[in-house]
């Protein structure tokens, strides 16, 4: 299903001015939170009205400030997975799934009879929601969505309020349940891995406006903007001052970096994700740092050094290291120098 | 002694009480609702304005209200003169009186209660309905209303229980007339004004045992949409 999106409107503190255009079927949306992300997903399904714009999903129109088009929500098609699910809590699983169907009884029985097996609630048609598992809640939720067959299904942060145990089953679960489903799906989220998982195409939402629009994958090897590289991870980001077409100077880690590409005369960031720094021990080589330790970080894989560059404006740096490597790093002791490796660095506006 | 006045006593006021109480009691539930539903929708500044105007007869002394009712029912008014003349309506001095007094005096408990309890519903089930195609109506009488439900039922009941025992702004509009306007409250005040105790006594304790047990009976009702909650 082919979506176009083209919409204002103004918040409390900025405004939200996005065009979209996609043809794939799954589309997700990261930013940070507060950034209009919500706001816009209320807007494709009609909960929220843009001050002027235009939503078309297929050759349906479902807003034109033009030509005065506002479909109702309750003609939209566009299923919402709120982030609570939002089940009526009056009402048992069966009870919910038929809430929105039309149509004669026995059709309706049927539907949600085929809804109870498609989405494992065997057994629970008679449960109230508070007497429902996280899991089965959010089940009950898709459930009663895809009941009602919309051609376009909005994800508003459907695993925020989880533990991160349930949520990384919750994710693989959802991607299966969607697997056989046709239309478009949209996701947003703050979680980058999530967000990575679900998307063929991703934009990322700066205050409101489009950052990064394009193929996920892509935007996460090469970010190109700012908040797009923050919000896919990068953890090493400085101010950038280009010194030739293969040289800049990245003032907050105090160190000239030589490229063997071109840099992009927009440049005003470089970044460079924190495992893929390179430990240098004995002669500083190109593109090598001296740094001190300032504290270390334990995780159970990974182990982060949060180091302090020898010059630049006293901003750290973050290297992590995989639990492979500790036992090498134990022996040699700290290396003498860190290494950015010109490959690995990302050019930001 | 006590014996002789209940096989004497004239049981007119308890059926007016009832019924006058049962009337405003359902008059108030569907226009508290409406009301609450209505307010819901406005934006803050004309909400605070609405919410004043639809509480006033709760701040109000009754027989304010009862001043302002006479103003709008007296047959000598337009709006009195008007449904007298065309519909043979006539509201002061009458049962209807009764019901629209208590109805005034009993409804900001209700509008109040309903909107506090709306104001508690999350409002992503009334997204939910929308994108699910429900309509306005539907979602407020099968989602909103009874995911409000306990607070609109401890509406209902206070609303019931002022109703009941009306007495300002009813005696004012509708007078006191024995089997016809005439409820408990009203008998109590002619009979302490008669230096009956022994009688208004009675007349209290049925009030009192009538207040019980319906009490008991609308909270007995009221727990069955209220599964869902959690204890404390």
């Amino acid at each position: 299903m082919e979506i176009y999106i083209d919409i204002k409107k103004k918040l409390e503190d900025f405004s939200i001015e996005l065009r979209l255009e996609s043809g794939s079927g799954r589309i997700g949306i990261l930013g940070a939170s507060g950034c209009g992300k919500s706001m816009t997903l209320k807007m494709l399904a009609g909960i929220e009205t843009p001050k002027e714009g235009r939503i078309r999903i297929g050759d349906r129109v479902l807003f034109d400030s033009v030509k005065g088009i506002n479909v109702r929500p309750q003609r939209r098609r566009v299923g919402y997975l709120f982030q609570n699910y939002a089940l009526f809590p009056t009402m048992t699983v069966e009870q919910n799934i038929a809430a929105g169907l039309r149509g004669r009884k026995a059709e309706n029985q049927r539907r949600v009879r085929e809804m109870v097996e498609r989405f494992g609630l065997t057994g629970l048609e008679k449960r109230m929601p508070h007497e429902l598992s996280g899991g089965q809640q959010q089940r009950t939720a898709l459930a009663r969505i895809m009941a009602y067959e919309p051609e376009v299904l909005l994800l508003d942060e459907p695993y925020g309020a989880l533990d991160l145990l349930l949520r990384e089953r919750l994710q693989q679960e959802l991607l299966e349940m969607l697997r056989g489903y046709e239309g478009t799906v949209i996701m947003v989220s703050h979680d980058r891995d999530e967000i990575y998982r679900f998307s063929d195409e991703l934009l990322v939402m700066e205050r409101g406006r489009t950052a990064v629009f394009g193929k996920c994958e892509e935007i996460f090897d090469n970010p190109v903007k700012l908040e797009a590289a923050r919000l896919t991870g990068c953890e090493n980001i400085s101010k950038a001052k280009l010194i030739s077409p293969y040289q800049l100077e990245a003032v907050d880690f105090g160190i000239v970096l030589h490229t063997d590409r071109r840099i992009p005369k927009d440049t005003a960031y470089v970044g460079l994700h924190a495992y893929e720094l390179v430990p240098v021990w004995g002669e500083g080589q190109k593109n090598c740092m001296k740094v001190q330790e300032k504290s270390i970080t334990e995780l159970h894989f990974e182990r982060h050094y949060h180091l302090r560059p020898e010059h630049g404006t006293g901003e750290s740096v973050c290297w992590s290291v995989h639990r492979d490597k500790w036992t090498e790093l134990d022996e040699r002791g700290m290396p003498d120098y860190l290494m950015f490796p010109e490959e690995r660095l990302l050019f930001l506006k | 002694m006590i014996i002789d006045i209940l096989r004497n006593l004239d049981w007119s006021p308890l059926y007016i009480s009832l019924k006058t109480g049962i009337a405003a009691t359902v008059v108030c539930f569907f226009l508290g609702l409406f009301a609450a539903e209505r307010v819901m929708r406005l934006p803050a500044g004309r909400k605070a304005l609405a919410d004043g105007i639809l509480t006033l007869p709760l701040v109000l002394p009754p027989t304010a209200a009862g001043f302002f009712l006479l103003l709008l029912f007296s047959r000598r008014r337009p709006l009195g003169g008007f449904l007298y003349e065309n519909f043979d309506v006539k509201v002061v001095q009458s049962w209807l009186g009764c019901v629209i007094a208590a109805s005034v005096i009993a409804f900001p408990l209700m509008y109040r209660n309903a909107r506090a309890a709306f104001e508690q519903v999350d409002v992503n089930l009334i997204y939910a309905g929308r994108t699910l195609g429900m309509s306005e109506a539907q979602i407020f009488w099968r989602v909103t209303v009874p995911t409000a439900w306990p607070g609109i039922a401890s509406g209902t009941i206070l609303t019931f229980a002022r109703a009941l025992g009306e007495y300002g702004a009813s005696s004012m509009l509708a007078g006191n007339i024995p089997g016809k306007t005439g409820t408990i409250s009203q008998k109590i005040a002619m009979v302490i004004q008669d230096g009956d105790y022994l009688t208004a006594g009675v007349w209290v304790a049925v009030v009192l045992a009538i207040a019980f047990i319906v009490l008991f009976l609308m909270n007995l009702a009221a727990g069955k949409g209220t599964k869902h909650l959690k204890r404390w």
